[in-house]
Order: C-alpha cells, then structure tokens, then sequence
C-alpha cells in the first residue's frame, strides 16, 4: 500500500521529527517519487542491480532440510547478495537517490554492521563521504563489520550511552541529520523512521518478493524475520492481497517474551513513537522507550517498521517470535543440513519453521534468507565455547 | 479566574519589552541534580521571567549530550511523569512566574494529551514545548491546549521554508520557537548568523511571540538573540552548571550567578 499524504500506513507511521529536519523529509519525498517514476533512474538502479549487486539472487530448495523437516522449503539467497545481505538493495537505491538530490556526504546508523556495510559500499561506489553511527557494544560483538567499514572508507562513530545498540545508534544519527541537513542524507537501513522512509525503503526493497514470484510458484507460507522489517516487507508485498499465500513475521524473542528481555515489539509491545514515526513499540507507562534484547544486533530494536504495525492490526500478516536459543540452534542446523551458515537474523525465521514443522507438514515455505552467518561465527562460537 | 496560559506568555513577554528587551526563559531538566533537590534549583534563578520545565525522556532526539544525560540521570533518580507534573506545580506556585512544560511527544500520547494538558493547566502551567513534533503532527496537541488554554509552540528552523513557514503560523500556536541554529541543543560561542535571518523571516510574517533557542549559552549570544526576538532560551548552559556541581547548594548557587549575569547583560543591552 502507498502511505496516505501525512505518511501514514492507517494510524501508523507519520512525522514526528523536529521541524529541522522536516524541510529535508519533504525535499526526499519528492526527490524519491520523481526518481521512482523516472526510467533513467530506474534502469541505472537495475543494471547495479544485477552488475554490481548480483541480482536476482537464486531461490534454493533446501532438499536435505526439507527431508528432515516434512516441509517443501525453499530459501531466497539474500545472503548471496553483494556484501551478503539484502540491505545492499536499498542502500544502492539511496546512494544513487543522494547523487541526484546533489548532497555530498551520507550518514547511517547499523547495529550487526550489514547496514553499515552496504551503505559503505554504496558510498565508495558513488564516491560520498560516508559516516556510519555504531553502537559501542554492537562494534564489540561485530568488531569485523567494523573493519570492513573502515576498508570501504567509511568512519565508524561509537555511539557509547544507554545500551549502546542500534536504537542508540539511529538516535544519533538523527542528531547528526538536524545539524548536518544541508549537506547530508541519512541512509537508513530498514522500513522504519519519519515519512518517506518505510515507504521508500520498501520500495527499494520490493525487489525481493517480485523476484520471488517469477521464481517460485505460488508458497503456502512466505516466513522472514522482522527487526525494523525491511527484508520482510520486501518480500511480503508481492504476496499481500493473495488470500492463499500465509504470510509469517518472526520478531526476536530473547530470552523469551515472558522475560521482558526481547525484541519483540509487535507481538509484546505498544503502540507509540520512536525514531520519527507512530508504531508498535517496547516502552514503559511513562513513554519511556525500553532496552530490546536479541542475541542477533540486527533484531535487537524497541520498535518496527509502521507498516507492520498496520499489517498486524489488519491481521494480513501473523508475527511470531522465538528464543535466542531457538534462533542459534537453527543457525547450526542450517548449517550442517545444507551447507549454509546464516545470519542469526534470517536463523529466526528457520527457527519458527523448524518449531512449527508439525503444522506446516508438507506445505511449500519460502523463507527469505536475509544474510549470511560470517559475522556470527564469533558470537556462536563464544557461546557454544 | 487567572488569567489564560496565553495572556500570561503575552504578558510576559510585554512587561520585558517595556524594559527595552527580551524575556529570559532558563530551561531546566526536572528531576536535577536529584527530583529532592529540583525545585530549589529553579528558586534559584530569581532574574529569570519564567521558566521551561523539561519532563525528562531517554531518548531526545533533539537534544545534545548535556541535556540527554541530564534526562537519563533523572529518570535513573526516579522521575517520572506525573513527579515532573508536581514540580511545575510547585515551580509556577512558589515563584509566580509563568511555566512552560517541554518534552517529547511520547510520554504526552502515552500519558493521553488531554489528561497531559488537564494535569499541567491545573498545575498553573501557562505552555507546552514538544520537541518533535512538527506542523504535520501537532493538531490534537493544539487543540487540547486550546481547550485548557495552555500555549502550545510550534518551531520554526533555519531550514524551514517560506511555505511551512505559512503553515506554521496558520496552524495559529501561541508563540513560535526559533531554532538558532542547525543542530541539537548545546553550548556555542556564536550566535548563528542563521538565528536573525530567521527572526527576521518571521517577523516579515506574523506578530506571533517569538522565542530563541538551541545553542545560546553566553550573556553575549543571548544580548544578541535578545535583539531580535521576545524571548531567548538557554538551556544546556545552566544544565551543565548543575550537572558538575558538588552538591545541590553548589548548583543552586551556580545556577543563580549564571542567570543574574545573562539577566543582567540582556538588562543593560538597551542602556
């Protein structure tokens, strides 16, 4: 769906943003709706696309896992997109956005450093100034994130205050933004954050799910992992409106919802504003925003895209969460299975399947398989130690 | 009955401009160097107008380091809502100067904005400052200050354009706060240059108060911001004073002698 004039997906999303920046979100918004209508621009964005970025990425049947599974899985190979995740997609669709609206340098905010990763590549492919804002404890456990990022050329601030993760991060990027507006586009990395953000990052995101669709015939159930949402909108989109296709978000849940210490906003949380715009969030009777907790940094986020907010209210899609452990063990499974280490981000979307293969006994499945595992071998790996 | 929210900004601001100058509106985080010890500090400011009380949020995004961690230490003491609620009431009936509320948009919709506005009219409040919300967002807010009487703002920034600018003051909020300069809160040795071409653009198209803020700190910034609108703002600047003092009695003292000399250099401007 398009976002009405205010912003909004129903009551979601909108602009709640000081009114410094509120002149650049109109300048993008149109910007980003004359680009989109533009063949010139469109047809640059997808020759990267499939010269630079690799698309379209392959859909795996997952045979061995299947098997095993009682389920016809198949994976959408996000991970073997240039840089290993989607978010190349939408960096690539920004990066070239910020070339035409003539502004310099670009900021991002990433909390696993896939978004940082990709908005570096973007930066060094189109030659912009590139500041990446990352939370202290994230550059701890995705200290090699880091290193790339610095490789592409880009700097990596640490955000060092409260806990030191991606909500941070983007809190400070934001402050960047106010002050740097002139000259500046943040690139944001998921369908989250003030109008025209979800929408255009969606939109860049599209991609995905129409690839899915003139690759796989019709799924039962298409599952992917919501943190801000973008991997999963992007697929969700092509396959909204079909009435036979289940659609199925996996939040993060921690150390279980019961625990209060998860990132599972839309199956736990409240309806609020953060980062901009009106959605589900994690947050006390005060306002106040609350400490996600995921073991994967990319889930570890008190909010979520508005537009999933929307979906969920309208019961188009089901949202669901699993445990950390969950999450970790189906990274090891994929992995011996078929030979794939993913991220422990798209190892949620496993984990639901893997929990519900019972139910779910000979359906067909598409999962997107956002990214791939290598930043997370260390993490794993210190666990298991 | 009192007089209105917006009577009393009016006034305010015209009992200073017969002094031949601007009001001076000290911000201070509620809650700060401890919710015990909060009211003292704004008794302190004895040269001040009246005063902006800001309801802590941990995650302000229009604000620098000082005032953020300012928020999240009194949020850690254990402020909340309705204890930043009492702390107007006690502000505005202690020293009899007007009080504007500011915060983030938050904690008002979670708390409901007309039990927000309810609760700061019966606490004497006479405003509101949300610092994230634009134009676009702000009709209910308006209108539940309308209904109590309590003057909601609205910013203006060095980046809004004539046409929001039109908007803006369309949407009729009790006075307008012009942001300096580009950024979030924070100490600068400069007032912006961008600061009097804002003024100037706005006075070109409404009699709407204007106040200053963000990034003024030294008595000479706020001579100058004082020279080109009805009210001026100093936050992080005093904010700070309290944060590095020793103990309360220290920061009330500091605090004081910081606003005596903003006062006194905004006194002495037109003389």
């Amino acid at each position: 769906m398009t976002p009405d004039e205010r912003g909004r997906f129903g009551e979601y999303g909108g602009r709640f943003a000081p009114e410094t920046l509120l002149s650049a979100l109109d300048e993008l918004e149109a910007a980003f709706a004359e680009a989109w209508e533009d063949d010139a621009f469109r047809a640059e964005l997808d020759a990267l696309l499939a010269t630079y970025v690799g698309r379209p990425t392959p859909v795996y049947h997952a045979t061995r896992l299947s098997e095993q599974l009682g389920v016809d899985l198949w994976l959408k190979r996000e991970d073997l997109a240039h840089t290993g995740a989607h978010k190349i997609n939408n960096t690539v669709g920004q990066a070239l956005l910020t070339r035409r609206m003539g502004k310099p340098r670009v900021i991002a905010e990433t909390g696993a450093g896939q978004h940082g990763v990709a908005t570096a590549t973007a930066s060094a492919l189109l030659g912009l100034d590139c500041v990446v804002y990352m939370g202290a404890k994230d550059m701890e456990r995705q200290a090699l994130n880091v290193y790339r990022m610095e490789l592409l050329g880009a700097e990596v601030v640490p955000v060092d205050v409260g806990a030191a993760t991606l909500k941070e991060a983007v809190s400070e990027a934001l402050r960047d933004w106010v002050a740097s507006v002139d000259s500046t586009h943040y690139i944001i990395g998921s369908v989250v954050g003030p109008h025209p953000f979800p929408w255009m990052v969606r939109e860049f995101q599209r991609v995905i799910g129409e690839e899915m669709r003139t690759q796989l015939k019709r799924p039962d159930v298409v599952v992917a992992c919501v943190g801000g949402g973008s991997n999963s909108i992007g697929a969700f989109s092509a396959y909204i409106g079909d009435p036979d296709v289940r659609l199925v978000g996996v939040e993060a849940g921690g150390y279980g919802i019961a625990t209060g210490k998860h990132g599972a906003s839309l199956s736990a949380g409240s309806p609020g504003v953060l980062h901009g715009s009106y959605t589900y969030l994690l947050q006390d009777e005060g306002g106040q925003i609350l400490e996600a907790h995921s073991v994967s940094a990319g889930l570890d986020y008190p909010g979520v895209g508005p537009e999933h907010a929307f979906l969920r209210d309208a019961g188009v899609v089901d949202y669901e969460s699993v445990t950390d452990e969950q999450a970790i063990a189906a990274l090891h499974l994929l992995s011996r299975t078929e030979g794939i280490i993913p991220a422990l981000e798209p190892a949620h979307a496993l984990a639901w399947v893997v929990d519900n293969a019972d139910a779910l006994r000979g359906k067909t499945i598409a999962m997107v398989l956002s990214g791939r595992g290598d930043k997370d071998v260390q993490e794993v790996a210190g666990r298991d130690g | 009955m009192a007089d209105s929210g917006t009577e009393r900004i009016r006034s305010m601001f015209a009992a200073a401009a017969e002094q031949g100058r601007a009001a001076l509106l000290p911000f201070m985080t509620a809650g700060i160097p401890d919710p015990e010890s909060s009211l003292a500090m704004f008794q302190a400011m004895t040269a001040a107008d009246g005063f902006e009380v800001g309801i802590p949020y941990a995650d302000p995004l229009m604000d620098g380091p000082v005032i953020a961690s300012a928020g999240r230490r009194a949020i850690d003491l254990g402020m909340t809502i309705d204890a930043g609620l009492e702390l107007v009431h006690q502000v505005a009936a202690t020293t009899g100067k007007p009080v504007i509320v500011m915060t983030y948009a938050n904690p008002v919709l979670q708390y409901g904005i007309d039990r927000f506005v309810d609760a700061i009219a019966a606490g004497g409040a006479v405003g509101m400052i949300i610092a994230d919300l634009p134009v676009e967002e702000a009709a209910p807010f308006l209108e539940g200050g309308r209904r109590r009487d309590v003057g909601m703002a609205l910013f203006v920034a060095p980046t809004t354009t004539d046409e929001r600018l039109e908007r803006i003051v369309a949407a009729q909020p009790a006075f307008l706060y012009g942001v300096a300069r580009l950024g979030v809160t924070g100490e600068q040795s400069e007032l912006a240059a961008t600061a009097s071409e804002l003024a100037q653009r706005v006075r070109a198209v409404t009699d709407l108060p204007l106040v200053l803020g963000v990034g003024i700190s030294t008595p000479y910034q706020a001579v100058e911001a004082g020279a080109v609108a009805d009210g001026v703002i100093v936050g992080s600047a005093l904010v700070r004073r309290v944060l590095e003092a020793e103990d309360a009695e220290q920061a009330a003292e500091a605090l004081g002698a910081a606003v005596d000399e903003l006062a006194a250099a905004m006194r002495g401007s037109e003389s």
